[in-house]
């Protein structure tokens, strides 16, 4: 399916939706994130669509904002689309949980939570994956100071 | 009377741990198991033992920095790897490489996973009880790992790829090697068969054990050889080729048991189209440069770039997020022994601690490429 047909039928499910090609290979949504989950369950049960193959999720600190991106693609039609999902909260970010739509979230979320001190919403098991407990901050965050162990340029 | 014999057969829930250092973890994982007797109740991963935060540490580096860090996460598929971030750089800046060093990096690519696999067959042996498969696989692995030396000068890390083609041209007696070893291989390959395949030890601890059916393959992320073995079709040299996998012609190994037997048997299948990928293009190394010379300080335009390439352990994920500057903005690793141990503890829940290690065998872990 074209990204076209699927930029479609992905904007007919709310607003609010931030489409984009540029500057990637593959079609790009923005989803709000009190959307994230109803989108993405969406995108799996949709028989069209059927992303049933989460392959990358990724962490993102933009400066301003957290936020993870969801790398999908459909092993019966070999289509793809990248979801965003963005938080303005460095304080206290929290997410939707997508671990029931697609099990493998359940690890990156933890690893994600391990870097970037997001927490997610309905997680079975959130808890520290690589670091130990008691670590003081959240190290792929930007703002991240550990004068000890980086060498800063 | 009665009370006295509840109380000594009431069994109780206890932990294990199995790991960091345990000889059949391969590697320092620590699985903190629950179990109840024999049978295991809970299997809850604990990773870092070796985490070295290669994400953040790329961020300062350069691209050509970059590359040599990657050898380090999967050791064993360390110059696919490589190609995996030099692919992303250039597809980024747009560099057209030579089919000159598309098809050297595929050859040695196809000769990292006999190697990866001939390692894994030694020691997948070695798990469940047979030493001797440890010294066939080294004895053939050592012929693989000269070619490399020879050609490279390094055995295992092997940073032969830049962003742009390779660090020099192969050696000259590069083609005679490989091709003698291959020869070779080929009369040595049945004998693994021979010697394991059919052993009835062997086929009982395996048949029917750590069965992952395809739908949990696919919900968990599961790639390479581990998903084939289910019956999940996920080649990224197939569907997603690179390199020169589009001029070559090979079979994608597939078993739908989805136990660790058919793990098993997509690997030596594997083996068998490996030797087949190289003998199709080592008669053709096209002429041409090995190097496409870029810049001494790359810099890759604003976006996102993402690559896919197979390793001996699936499917690794490269995304550059990129400013514009000289340094990548992140870089995120995704990597296959990562997404494929999310699964462990689907399907080890119910079995025994001895099943257990035979199943981690088949998956064939290696805990860097975890830990990142």
């Amino acid at each position: 399916m074209t990204n076209e047909k699927i930029q479609n039928i992905v904007n007919g499910w709310g607003e609010g939706f931030e489409f984009s090609e540029e500057g990637s290979e593959f079609l790009n949504v923005v989803v709000p994130k009190e959307q994230l989950h109803s989108v993405c369950s969406q995108l799996r049960s949709h028989p069209d669509l059927n992303f049933d193959y989460l392959f990358c999720v990724t962490g993102m600190d933009w400066g301003e904002e957290l936020g993870v991106i969801y790398h999908l693609e459909s092993i019966t039609n070999r289509h793809n689309i990248v979801v965003k999902v963005k938080t303005e909260d460095r304080e206290n970010p929290t997410l939707d949980s997508v671990c029931d739509i697609w099990r493998t979230a359940e690890f990156h979320e933890m690893e994600i939570f391990d870097f970037f001190g997001i927490k997610f919403n309905n997680h079975p098991n959130l808890k520290r994956l690589f670091l130990t407990p008691d670590w003081d901050g959240y190290p792929l965050r930007k703002d991240y100071v550990d004068e000890a162990n980086m060498i800063v340029k | 009377m009665e009370q006295i014999v509840n109380n000594s057969f009431k069994t109780q829930e206890y932990f294990v741990n199995m790991g960091p250092q345990h000889p059949a973890a391969h590697g320092v994982l620590r699985l903190l198991l629950t179990i109840d007797g024999e049978i295991i109740k809970n299997v809850d991963p604990d990773l870092g033992y070796i985490h070295r935060s290669i994400e953040k540490m790329c961020e300062r580096d350069s691209y050509q920095q970059v590359v040599h860090l990657t050898d380090r996460m999967d050791y064993l598929s360390s110059h696919i790897n490589n190609e995996a971030v030099c692919l992303t750089v250039e597809n980024a800046l747009e560099l057209e490489v030579s089919d000159r060093v598309k098809v050297i990096r595929t050859i040695i690519s196809e000769l990292t996973r006999l190697a990866s696999h001939q390692l894994w067959w030694g020691v997948m042996g070695m798990d469940v009880g047979a030493l001797t498969t440890y010294f066939y696989a080294f004895r053939d692995r050592e012929l693989i790992n000269d070619i490399f030396e020879e050609t490279c000068g390094a055995r295992l890390t092997m940073n032969y790829n830049i962003p742009g083609g390779l660090m020099f041209d192969i050696h000259p007696n590069f083609v005679k090697r490989t091709k003698e070893f291959i020869a070779h291989f080929k009369t040595k390959l049945p004998e693994y068969d021979r010697l394991l395949t059919g052993n009835i030890i062997f086929q009982k601890r395996t048949k029917g054990v750590g069965v992952l059916t395809k739908e949990d393959a696919i919900s968990f992320g599961v790639s390479g050889p581990v998903a084939r073995g289910s019956g999940f079709a996920n080649d990224v040299r197939k569907y997603h080729p690179y390199s020169a996998y589009d001029r070559v012609d090979f079979n994608e190994a597939l078993f739908t048991e989805g136990d660790s037997f058919a793990r098993y048997r997509v690997r030596i299948m594997e083996m068998w189209e490996s030797m087949s990928i190289i003998e199709q293009l080592i008669d053709n190394i096209p002429d041409g440069d090995y190097n496409t010379p870029t810049k001494a300080v790359i810099k890759l335009p604003k976006g996102e770039f993402y690559q896919r390439v197979e390793t001996a352990r699936g499917e690794l994920g490269v995304y550059i997020n990129s400013t514009g500057t000289k340094n990548p903005y992140r870089v995120k690793f995704r990597s296959p022994g990562f997404s494929n141990l999310s699964v462990l503890n689907h399907i080890a829940k119910g079995a025994k601690i001895a099943d257990l290690v035979a199943t981690m065998a088949s998956f064939d872990f290696v805990i860097p490429d975890i830990d990142r």
